[in-house]
């Protein structure tokens, strides 16, 4: 009975992401536009509204092309191994107090090996293609995400620090209800480190260095097209619903606000995943991209540093005020 | 069949020296502008080696024009650089009347002073779009083509066309500005100084556009001027070289303008004199307005060569004055000079240039382009050798080629 409970909680839980996942599509398309002196989606319902649901028949009855020279197995697997590894990691997110799929001691963890998991996906996608755009991007990635993992890693050490815990329910509990009581502001430094490695992380402008499309054509994904490609498109907005989720659960408060919506415990959780994707697409109607050598001194001369002298600040400040 | 897996590939492996691969970069690639290919040596990501291949978009211009008469050519120069097709026109009809020695009337140099300016910041403006938009910064792109389209459309009403124009005639232009023309022109020069602002605001001072573009791509005056570059690319290497300050053709000696100079030879020096010759262009044509005088706007010593006027166009058919008069320039052999000239033009690329042999049959023996986009693609190894690819596409837009030109 137990299992059955959780089977159909899980369904939901992936109904809703897909849709989300479906108009955060919409949501960037739209806002760029606006930035950008256009409308954005305007033709399939009303003000584009169905434009989501047409992509995704589109590309789900498009041809499935495997390139002759690629690695049939691997082409074939990355994609879904990008895309299991984000999903999974939204198991240990608690969306209110209570819901969360699995409540585990080391969700932040947790989250951090799956979304290690999920670059395998881009790293194998970029060497089974067997072209050399893709295999740029494959390396390209691998480079970045152990360089970017690291500075995330270390940058939430203050948080694990102050909280005690890796429990990301009692992460957000520990901040308590108040405004104040926000990690963010104790903990600016590891924030600030957070969110660009966040920006890298999930390959986002200034970052999008493996999918590079005026370098790199597509990088990883270039010879993908209909639903593998989509798949991929899912990981990443996931990826970033993910670390949206982990910088408001860590930083933000989580599901806390200035009143409860009793109706809807997650209200104010939504409504954080949604101002930091805000930012994710306000940065890239904005930025150039950084170059990839500049990319990793980045990684390791600036956020590497900045995240260890936080922690050593944080234990100072722990040490002396108890 | 057995399918290949990934042994037998073509991925970069280790050999005797080093890990060293090719990669062939276009010519269908997003960032190589048009049909650009590109071989590279690389290791890494780091270009060993990198030599430019063209010719993807050669049509034989030089030698079609043999077979043309002098008028007839005057297409082909649309489909050089079709970005700014008003400039290749211009620049071709200032050779042609050098040759034929026809003096333009004062309002038609004005009016072409002022689409030449027009297709300088047209063409600017689409290479700040594209240039922008290869580094990354997306929304540059969109802001600029809003600026264009109002350019387009003022080339629409003013001939008709809004890509390839063939709007000057050789001795004058083919139409006159309308007042709807001036008036829209005066209001986007006013206010276009806002915009260039707007694009600033995005990437002039923004620390990811300086990282890519500040010392990368350098080029000291003298290896410019050994390349053979002229236009944004020399005088951004700091070489006072503007053919309409130094060679005044049109109206260019009647108004008053700077040529913005660089001092440091890399991408963004390159960067700051074409966001500053827009400046100037503005300013151009603002005083070309102001100035405009009335007057014909083609000369009355080569009818022959234009589109009849309203008296002279009821002849009968048949007769050999019909039409563009281009069959009666046959006729008169003796009309035309025998001899060689080279005239060139500052187009936005750089310097245009044509040389004709004239063995005074009314069609050129040789026709010879010098076409910036060309000379410029010979300096893309210099600039990026031992860079990485990222500065590779970089330094494509800093260029500013178009292949249309550079094959011809």
């Amino acid at each position: 009975m137990h299992v059955l409970i959780l089977f159909i909680e899980i369904l939901i839980l992936f109904a809703i992401i897909m849709l989300h996942v479906a108009y955060a599509t919409y949501f960037e398309r739209k806002i760029i536009g606006h930035m950008q002196v256009r409308m954005g989606p305007m033709r399939v319902g009303w003000h584009g509204l169905l434009q989501p649901i047409a992509d995704g028949i589109k590309s789900f009855f498009k041809e499935d092309v495997v390139p002759e020279q690629a690695d049939v197995v691997t082409f074939r697997a990355a994609p879904i191994i990008c895309l299991t590894a984000m999903l999974t990691s939204l198991a240990v997110i608690p969306f209110a107090k209570g819901w969360v799929l699995a409540n585990i001691n080391v969700g932040l963890l947790f989250i951090f090996a799956m979304s290690s998991l999920a670059s395998y996906g881009v790293i194998l996608a970029g060497w089974a293609s067997n072209s050399k755009y893709t295999f740029l991007g494959g390396l390209r990635s691998m480079a970045q995400v152990i360089s970017y993992e690291v500075a995330m890693g270390l940058s939430l050490v203050g948080v694990m620090m102050l909280s005690g815990t890796l429990n990301l329910t009692k992460i957000v509990e520990a901040q308590g209800g108040s405004f104040g009581g926000m990690y963010i502001f104790p903990q600016i430094i590891a924030f600030f480190v957070f969110f660009i490695a966040m920006l890298a992380e999930t390959n986002r402008v200034p970052f999008d260095l493996p999918e590079a499309e005026t370098e790199l054509v597509s990088g990883y994904c270039t010879e993908y097209s209909g639903m593998r490609y989509a798949i991929f498109f899912m990981a990443e907005y996931i990826g970033m619903m993910v670390m949206s989720s982990i910088g408001t659960i860590c930083f933000l408060g989580g599901w806390n606000g200035p009143f409860e919506v009793t109706i809807f415990p997650p209200f104010w959780f939504v409504v954080k995943v949604y101002a930091f994707m805000f930012v994710f697409i306000w940065i890239r109607a904005t930025l150039p991209r950084y170059r990839y050598d500049q990319l990793m001194s980045i990684g390791w001369k600036v956020l590497i540093p900045l995240a260890l002298g936080n922690i050593v600040l944080t234990g100072f400040i722990k040490a002396f005020t108890g | 069949m057995t399918r290949p897996i990934s042994k037998t590939v073509n991925v970069p492996v280790a050999d005797g020296d080093g890990e060293r691969y090719t990669l062939k970069m276009g010519p269908q690639h997003p960032a190589t502008h048009g049909v650009l290919r590109v071989d590279l040596e690389l290791d890494g990501e780091t270009i060993i080696k990198c030599s430019p291949q063209v010719g993807y978009l050669h049509r034989g211009f030089d030698k079609i024009a043999e077979n043309r008469t002098y008028a007839q050519s005057l297409i082909l120069t649309d489909r050089l650089d079709y970005i700014a097709a008003m400039a290749n026109n211009v620049g071709y009809c200032v050779a042609v009347e050098k040759l034929l020695g026809i003096s333009v009337p004062l309002r038609a140099k004005y009016i072409r002073t002022i689409v030449c300016e027009m297709s300088r910041i047209a063409s600017h403006l689409l290479w700040l779009a594209t240039h922008a938009l290869d580094i990354g910064a997306m929304t540059v792109f969109l802001y600029c083509f809003r600026e264009r389209e109002v350019m387009l459309d003022l080339f629409e009403e003013l001939c008709g066309a809004r890509l390839t124009f063939s709007y000057p005639r050789i001795g004058g232009v083919r139409q006159d500005v309308t007042r709807n023309f001036i008036d829209v022109l005066q209001r986007f020069v006013a206010e276009f100084p806002t915009h260039i602002g707007e694009y600033e605001t995005l990437i002039d001072t923004n620390r990811i556009w300086l990282k890519r573009t500040v010392g990368i791509g350098v080029l000291s005056a003298a290896e410019a001027l050994e390349l053979g570059l002229t236009g944004a690319c020399l005088r951004g290497s700091g070489v006072d070289y503007d053919i309409r300050k130094h060679r005044p053709y049109d109206a260019y000696d009647l108004v008053d303008f700077e040529v913005p100079l660089g001092s440091d030879g890399d991408i963004y020096a390159r960067y700051r004199c074409r966001m500053e010759e827009l400046h100037q262009s503005a300013r151009i044509i603002q005083q070309c307005i102001d100035q405009l005088p009335p007057g014909p706007i083609i000369s009355e010593d080569a009818p022959d060569l234009v589109m009849p006027l309203q008296g002279q166009r009821k002849v009968e058919a048949g007769s050999s004055t019909y039409g563009t008069g281009l069959i009666r320039l046959l006729e008169d052999k003796g009309e035309f000079p025998v001899g060689d000239i080279y005239v060139s033009t500052e187009v936005p690329k750089g310097e245009l240039g044509f040389y004709f042999i004239s063995d005074g049959s009314g069609r050129p023996y040789r026709m010879h382009v010098r076409s910036p986009s060309f000379i410029h693609i010979s300096a893309l190894p210099a600039l990026a050798e031992g860079s990485m690819i990222a500065d590779l596409i970089a330094n494509i837009g800093t260029l500013d080629v178009v292949l249309g030109e550079c094959d011809r």
